[in-house]
């Protein structure tokens, strides 16, 4: 069984149909690739997938669970993390209390037993703490711990990001173009990191991105949008290679 | 055990406010406090108090309240009421603890019921809202007329009359008289048990998960949403929080005069405001620059009445020197400076 399954996805804003009868599957373990010129409604797919704008028609399953009419917070817990195109930390917490924020959902205790410091508190903040140490360890965060977010350089923001996303525990981990405003050797980085999450944490990843040769570098398969339908879908090589592709976004 | 930088922070706090009260005690043990002075102590206290709530709110939770010392005129007239009723029937010492679970309680249950409206909105409006909204509660309690006779309660929104009290009958709330008779319960010590309390709930609560969904909200709503955070839960319980411990300071201020009405100079607009500038120049988001600021900025005007004219010169003077203090990058860079080399690590 696919771990995401869109069905006939539409969604009209006015008179715009800004995502029109979209259809994609994802297999478990897959990076996805979501292309296309700007305007063609990718961002839109991402905000139908995680609950910010509900569907007029279709359905999203995500591991046979229908999570079409579900909120952006419940659309978390069934297990689906985001980032954002343009970076949204917690940017006066800490580092460290940027994951934690992530974990907040996994690992409870009632609000009197944290305003009291009594009770699971202890055992529970230790265990929150722990986890947040080894998230931050295997993406090499750990020396900025107590650094506030907004002072990380923009490459470690990105990362912040994805480590936040991941400590939710999701089963799809979708990435708003992750390498908007990236230098090359910055994107190199982002391209270790996303291989870094697929060999850690065997997670099924969906990105949108205009940076092409990260998109050809180690995208499995692709959808391309082109207002608001599905141009063309399939395996990376052959969907680049395709002349409507070409002709509509790649440029002759 | 290894002590955290945030569990040495709050101790440093704890240890102020514990110092400053033996300082003051022991001044006051050897005659060297005037009455003048002794009588500002417990009004410290309650200022002190709610700006650690306003500070919850605005610096927390990252939504400007200017209303709060509606939910201050709650907890006291509801506090005060009580205390009055049960003033020959229970003993001071359990009565107060009543008084303040039920000022407390009330004040809560307002915030939370206020919160509902309030807290859909965002920035400018939701202070415009709760500035009105504190406006309401003191201009409603104004017309309250609460009588108690020995058929029970009465209650009318007209005048004094209209209650049809027994010849036995008394007033607790006369409408714009407000509640006279109050017992005087508060005193120095409880007060700074009441900040102590106070300072235990906000500081705990930062350290919690429910603290740092609440810093999430107000760093960026949209990320906490997506990070599976309860929005309206965590802004309904800071804000519900943060009204109780302003009615707690409410309860303090009821307990601790003798008419106690709802007059425009203490739980108007202008008070409001006042809090707001405690918590702004204390560093908004920084709880102890909240209680030393509300002590100083309280002390200060009240000590400088003998240059009687020359007195809110002095004290704009001081505002404006505290806000460079507090917020200069140079002047926090040359801090940071003057402190290393005395080998103490200062927190900006």
């Amino acid at each position: 069984m696919a771990l995401l399954d869109v069905t006939n996805l539409s969604i009209s804003f006015g008179g715009l149909r800004a995502v029109d009868d979209f259809n994609m599957t994802i297999e478990k373990g897959e990076l996805y690739g979501l292309i296309g010129p700007n305007g063609a409604g990718k961002t839109t797919v991402f905000n139908l997938l995680t609950g910010v704008y509900k569907p007029n028609e279709g359905k999203i399953k995500l591991d046979g669970e229908d999570i079409t009419r579900k909120n952006t917070i419940e659309i978390n817990h069934a297990g689906i993390a985001r980032t954002f195109q343009n970076i949204r930390l917690f940017k006066q917490m800490s580092v460290i209390d940027n994951v934690k924020v992530g974990l907040s959902e996994r690992f409870k205790y009632s609000t009197l037993e944290g305003i009291l410091h009594v009770g699971r508190y202890k055992k529970v903040e230790k265990q929150i703490d722990d986890e947040a140490m080894r998230l931050l360890k295997v993406f090499d965060l750990d020396g900025e711990r107590d650094t506030l977010a907004s002072n990380l350089p923009y490459g470690k923001q990105r990362k912040l990001e994805i480590v936040r996303a991941m400590a939710t525990d999701p089963k799809l981990l979708l990435l708003d173009e992750p390498a908007a405003g990236m230098n090359p050797n910055e994107t190199k980085e982002l391209m270790e990191t996303i291989a870094l999450v697929r060999k850690e944490f065997e997670m099924t990843i969906l990105l949108i991105e205009h940076d092409m040769k990260l998109v050809s570098g180690i995208c499995e398969k692709l959808t391309v949008l082109n207002f608001g339908k599905v141009l063309c879908q399939g395996e990376t090589k052959e969907v680049l290679s395709n002349p409507e592709v070409i002709k509509a976004y790649l440029g002759e | 055990m290894r002590i955290d930088k945030k569990t040495k922070d709050n101790l440093i706090t704890y240890g102020i406010v514990v110092a400053t009260f033996l300082i003051v005690q022991a001044l006051a043990s050897t005659g060297n406090l005037t009455n003048h002075i002794k009588g500002l102590l417990v009004p410290m206290t309650y200022y002190a108090i709610i700006a650690v709530a306003l500070n919850l709110c605005v610096g927390i939770l990252g939504e400007l309240s200017i209303g709060h010392c509606g939910f201050m005129c709650i907890g006291a007239f509801t506090s005060a009421a009580f205390s009055k009723i049960t003033a020959d029937k229970i003993p001071s010492g359990p009565r107060f603890l009543i008084a303040f679970v039920i000022g407390i309680a009330f004040a809560a249950l307002f915030g939370f019921l206020i919160g509902i409206p309030v807290l859909r909105l965002k920035g400018d409006y939701l202070a415009i809202v709760t500035l009105a909204f504190g406006e309401i509660i003191k201009n409603v309690i104004n017309a309250f007329y609460i009588g108690v006779d020995s058929t029970g309660m009465h209650f009318s929104m007209e005048n004094q009359m209209a209650l049809n009290l027994e010849k036995d009958g008394e007033m607790v709330i006369n409408g714009a008289m407000g509640v006279t008779g109050t017992p005087h319960d508060a005193s120095f010590t409880i007060g700074i048990v009441m900040l102590l309390v106070s300072l235990v709930v906000v500081l705990n609560l930062i350290n919690s998960r429910d603290g740092r969904a609440i810093m999430a909200i107000r760093d960026n709503y949209i990320a906490a949403e997506a990070s599976g955070i309860n929005v309206t839960r965590y802004k309904m319980l800071a804000f519900t929080i943060s009204a109780a411990i302003a009615g707690a300071a409410g309860v303090l201020y009821s307990h601790n005069i003798t008419t106690l009405t709802a007059s425009s100079q203490y739980f108007g607009y202008n008070a409001s405001i006042m809090i707001l500038v405690y918590v702004v120049l204390g560093g908004i988001g920084n709880i102890r620059g909240s209680v030393v600021a509300a002590c100083i900025l309280y002390l200060l005007p009240e000590l400088l009445r003998g240059l009687n004219k020359y007195r809110m010169l002095i004290y704009s003077i001081v505002l404006i020197v505290m806000m460079i203090v507090n917020w200069s990058p140079k002047v926090i860079e040359w801090r940071k400076k003057t402190f290393a080399n005395f080998g103490i690590k200062k927190k900006v």
